[in-house]
């Protein structure tokens, strides 16, 4: 059963750029790719668990603030050291100028 | 055939089998190393490893099912005795030997000791078994000393207060963090460890150490029931020196990382090389994330490639709530331009006098200074020149020019 959730407003996340959005004690990053095409995933590094949404988005990578791996968000898929383990991809919509998300 | 022989199992060792096996190499290779262990993260030991409620093991950079996977040949808590070059072969310490085809110095540096301080009573920190040491030491209301204000004496001193443990730091200079670090940055490291109540005693030598104090030049006297020195490292260049390797500031290697010994390679601490990227200066980068591009590149040119190390020299520490980021060399940029992009944090870009960005400095909260160090970290691999107007504005993003 798909769960969608209203995540932001589309236009809170700027181009090739990232948000955080959390709910019911979960956080989640939500992407903006260069395309304008909306993207989400698990919000912390499977690293160190550090925020995502403070690293930078590179057409379709998002590599960590602290210790710099990357993921291609697009994907979940890690794509550079230290990172190993994938992250958890999202499905997305956007409805009425509000990006969901769905978290089931 | 020998096949792949390392010697080190840190970062650069570890991620040099990864590496190797993803750049599709069969052959044998044997990862040799001195701890007991299997290869583990270092940065947690001057932070979690101490100050986290449970005593936590390492954290594997390469774990049982790793190894299996990748087909590694490990020998740990194993010491070498000797190279011998002629012969392509490592002797052990307990004398068998193991051929290589070729090698992998990955040993790593290790911590300088305290003149005039002996005995269980002045601790230094570079393994596990040392962090476990401090953390059990750490108990509140115990007196620590720690002299040296580099990263690791700062990163100690803020995890002994976490512990509630009374804490001095001091440090010769005139000031902390004079290796690398601009002095307004420095300055507010060093007035977040006042705030949080260390005893910050900067510019001041030591008379004496004894059982229970330090006594300073000053004539201040400290009570001390731990000593912790974190003045620096030394590379571990023991091997290489004895097999004749040249030597300069660690084990000398060219832009592609080998040794003057053509099938001797060197990665990580115990490595200098010339950076092509900043005028041929030759650098050692005591580094997590050097050794795991060194580690990259080198793999590389253990498969017969010819590839340069160019990678940007970056650098981070935590500190209390602040993150310190560093990329690129900063004193080959006399020019400062200061960028405010967050309250409490502080950016500092330093320009070539040709207007080459050479290097960036950050901190601030969180992780609030990491983009932009990122982007500005680009823009010194592409060697750019941005206008220090724009790089000093904060209402025109970094990323905006990137792509002007």
């Amino acid at each position: 059963m798909a769960q969608w959730v209203d995540a932001c407003a589309a236009d809170a996340v700027g181009n090739e750029d990232v948000i955080r959005f959390d709910h019911a004690g979960r956080t989640f990053a939500v992407y903006r790719s260069p395309e304008d095409k909306y993207y989400a995933t698990d919000g912390l590094c499977t690293h160190e668990k550090v925020h995502l949404c403070d690293g930078l988005v590179m057409d379709n990578i998002i590599e960590c603030p602290k210790h710099n791996g990357r993921f291609d968000y697009k994907t979940g898929q890690a794509r550079g050291a230290p990172c190993i383990i994938n992250l958890k991809t999202y499905p997305t919509k956007v409805e009425g100028g509000r990006v969901f998300i769905d978290i089931a | 055939m020998g096949g792949i022989v390392i010697i080190g199992a840190g970062m650069a060792g570890a991620r040099a089998c990864i590496n190797l096996r993803a750049s599709g190499y069969e052959g044998e290779i044997t990862l040799i190393g001195e701890e007991v262990h299997l290869p583990y993260d270092r940065p947690p030991l001057s932070k979690s490893t101490i100050t986290d409620e449970q005593e936590a093991g390492p954290i594997w950079l390469l774990d049982h099912s790793i190894v299996d996977s990748l087909k590694l040949k490990t020998l740990l808590g194993m010491h070498v005795d000797s190279l011998d070059t002629a012969g392509k072969a490592v002797v052990l310490g307990d004398g068998r030997r193991v051929a290589y085809d070729k090698l992998l110095l990955a040993t790593g540096a290790k911590p300088r000791k305290l003149p005039g301080a002996s005995g269980d009573h002045a601790l230094t920190l570079r393994d596990h078994r040392d962090a476990i040491e401090l953390r059990r030491r750490f108990q509140p209301g115990k007196s620590i000393v720690v002299i040296g204000g580099g990263f690791i004496g700062l990163e100690v001193a803020s995890s002994a207060l976490k512990r509630g443990c009374s804490v001095a730091l001091v440090e010769m200079q005139p000031r902390i963090l004079m290796r690398g670090v601009p002095e307004a940055i420095a300055k507010i490291v060093h007035d977040r460890h006042v705030q949080a109540g260390v005893n910050m005693c900067v510019g001041v030598g030591i008379a004496e150490i004894t059982a229970h104090a330090v006594k300073l030049a000053d004539g201040r006297e400290i009570v001390a029931d731990t000593i912790i020195a974190g003045i620096g490292a030394a590379p571990e260049i023991r091997l290489a020196q004895q097999a004749g390797l040249a030597i300069e500031n660690g084990i000398a290697c060219n832009a592609e990382l080998q040794t003057s010994e053509p099938d001797i390679y060197a990665a990580g601490d115990c490595c200098s090389f010339p950076h092509e990227l900043f005028a041929g200066r030759r650098m050692r980068l005591e580094a997590w994330r050097n050794a795991q591009e060194q580690a990259a590149t080198v793999a590389e040119n253990l498969l017969g490639g010819h590839k340069a190390h160019t990678n940007i020299p970056w650098f981070w520490s935590d500190q209390y709530d602040l993150s310190l980021q560093i990329a690129g060399v900063a004193d080959l940029g006399p020019h400062v331009v200061q960028r405010v992009p967050a309250p409490g944090a502080l950016l500092l870009f330093h320009l070539a006098d040709d207007g080459r960005l050479m290097g960036v400095s950050g901190i601030g909260p969180g992780n609030s200074v990491a983009r932009d160090v990122k982007l500005a970290e680009m823009m010194i691999a592409k060697q750019m020149k941005p206008a220090a107007a724009a790089l000093a504005d904060v209402s025109v993003p970094l990323k905006s020019l990137m792509k002007g």
